[in-house]
């Protein structure tokens, strides 16, 4: 079959995209060096942007790249005299086979390819590296994203990515960082900082508004499928399902949350029509695995689960008015006490008013008032100037709002409650 | 069959997917001339008969010619076809204004909400 170029080209970009992740964790279990598997990992697409335009794309492209990083790796442990470094490294299973030898590939090679990409995964997000590092690489190495779209996504310039990245690959080198999936007690640690990282690039694009480049909302794909790759890596993990219940419900009000010129519609006043019912489903579904994991282990929901199951309590409701909001206020509660945090319980504060009337949330908003926390965070005197207008205390809503405003940094935000603040004065 | 559907899970790039019963456990409803006819199955008439669906959430047609390949690979012989799905963001404002993206969506969840029933 003659294959022009430009196809050729595209069929490699789909196979690189689908395939990279795997290679590099299969590498990286091998050289034991995520920035080496890597180095070969691309060693082999620039092998297969070579041979297969005029060969033709082989049967099995995964096979064949997997093969060609290998035989750039032997040649390079050889040439480089790298082994005897590397035997240090790669200890004594390795001593044992003598000088000389080279690692014996094709048996590594046979074990799950599931269990490299999730060793590849806790690696990238190892507690070691910087937040902005752990994000930086887990795109580039699960989510094969380009520095350059990293960049555009994050809104900072391109060299400071690339050295973040190149920086992670040293410390985890340097630190010899065990390429493996943490066991016991490591593991949550370990699992909590992997489930930060995803849901930070979730909410990353969740926060991008229109207008802004393309790139950012299309981090809260990156990040659902992350959370989808990871739910089929660790399915006995609760809040791996909570994490994608969370966000697959978030993301299903993707298309409802901003108005025709970008302004943001708040959740009770969007249009549930506008909700993408395929993602609710699989909200609903993974929240269903979370807390059937969590009930199997004989423990509560954690966190994550928790916020799933908030959110699916909107999507579940057909108007504003059906929410059940005693149940949320019991899961507010429920999160409140294994994650306390005045953020959370101003929160609750907002489902208590909804429930039992705007005195007993202001009551409860009270109370944080003198919190340091929320010295500055404009959802304070929002809610609270919120509560006050409909208490019909319009006075004291008005300078509520108005200070909201002075603290808010989003621009659109800053106008609706200025336009609030002037309504409480009429 | 289970291992390709254990690998698209773990690529996480499979949205939903399902399997249809024979087509002897089929109907077939036709509108003509205003009158409306059912017909049981089987459709033996048929060249082919739809077995199964999957959505796929991928960023390219050649990505989604990649996954069909894996999966035929396993199947062993069969065809299958590829579309797009149609999204809101397809049309223009004007061709597709918002108030009717919101009642189609509307429509739709009312559908699923009286499949759900059913």
């Amino acid at each position: 079959m003659a294959v022009t170029a430009t196809d050729a080209h595209r069929t490699i970009d789909a196979i690189w995209r689908i395939e990279q992740a795997k290679l590099i964790a299969g590498l990286a279990r091998l050289v034991r060096d995520v920035g080496l598997a890597e180095e070969l990992a691309q060693d082999a697409l620039v092998a297969a942007l070579e041979q297969w335009p005029k060969s033709g794309i082989p049967d099995k492209p995964g096979a064949w790249l997997m093969a060609a990083a290998k035989h750039r790796g032997i040649d390079r442990l050889r040439r480089n005299r790298l082994i005897e470094r590397k035997h240090e490294e790669l200890g004594r299973e390795i001593e044992a086979e003598g000088e000389g030898a080279t690692p014996d590939l094709e048996a590594a090679l046979d074990d799950d390819i599931g269990d490299d990409l999730l060793r590849l995964i806790f690696t990238a997000c190892h507690p070691l590296l910087a937040t902005e590092a752990r994000v930086a690489l887990t795109l580039r190495l699960i989510g094969g994203l380009t520095t350059e779209e990293i960049a555009r996504a994050f809104l900072v310039p391109e060299p400071t990515v690339a050295q973040r990245i190149v920086r992670a690959k040293r410390t985890l080198a340097a630190k010899r960082v065990p390429f493996e999936v943490p066991r016991g007690a490591e593991l949550a640690q370990r699992l909590a900082s992997v489930l930060e990282v995803i849901y930070l690039i979730f909410n990353e694009g969740y926060s991008a508004t229109a207008g802004d480049d393309w790139m950012r909302p299309q981090l809260c794909e990156e990040a659902l499928h992350l959370g989808r790759i990871l739910a089929g890596l660790a399915p006995n993990e609760s809040e791996v399902h909570g994490l994608l219940a969370l966000m697959e419900t978030q993301a299903s009000r993707l298309g409802a949350r901003t108005g025709p010129s970008g302004e943001p519609i708040l959740l009770l006043d969007q249009n549930r029509a506008r909700w993408d019912q395929l993602l609710i489903r699989r909200g609903l579904a993974a929240l269903e695995r979370a807390e059937a994991v969590a009930k199997d282990e004989g423990r509560g929901l954690g966190p994550y689960a928790l916020q799933g199951a908030i959110a699916a309590c909107h999507a579940r409701a057909r108007t504003g008015g059906e929410t059940d909001w005693a149940r949320i206020v019991g899961l507010y509660g429920a999160l409140a006490e294994i994650t306390p945090s005045p953020v959370v319980e101003l929160n609750r504060a907002v489902a208590v008013a909804m429930l039992a009337g705007p005195a007993a949330g202001l009551d409860l908003v009270d109370k944080l008032a003198s919190e340091p926390a929320l010295d500055a965070y404009h959802l304070l005197p929002s809610v609270r100037g919120d509560l006050l207008e409909k208490l019909g205390r319009l006075e004291e809503a008005r300078a509520e709002f108005e200070r909201a405003a002075s603290l808010t940094r989003n621009e659109r935000e800053r106008r609706l409650l200025l336009n609030r603040a002037v309504a409480c004065a009429r | 069959m289970g291992t390709f559907i254990e690998e698209v899970t773990k690529a996480g790039v499979m949205l939903a997917t399902d399997g249809l019963q024979p087509s002897s456990k089929g109907k077939r409803v036709r509108l003509s001339g205003g009158k409306v006819t059912v017909i049981d199955g089987p459709f033996t008439e048929s060249k082919e008969l739809i077995a199964s669906y999957a959505l796929f959430q991928v960023k390219s047609m050649d990505e989604a010619i990649h996954w069909t390949k894996r999966f035929l690979e396993v199947l062993g012989k069969g065809e299958c076809e590829l579309r797009p799905i149609f999204e809101a963001s397809d049309f223009s404002a004007n061709v597709f204004p918002p108030e009717q993206a919101a009642r189609e969506a509307a429509t739709r969840q009312d559908m699923r909400r009286n499949a759900a029933k059913n």
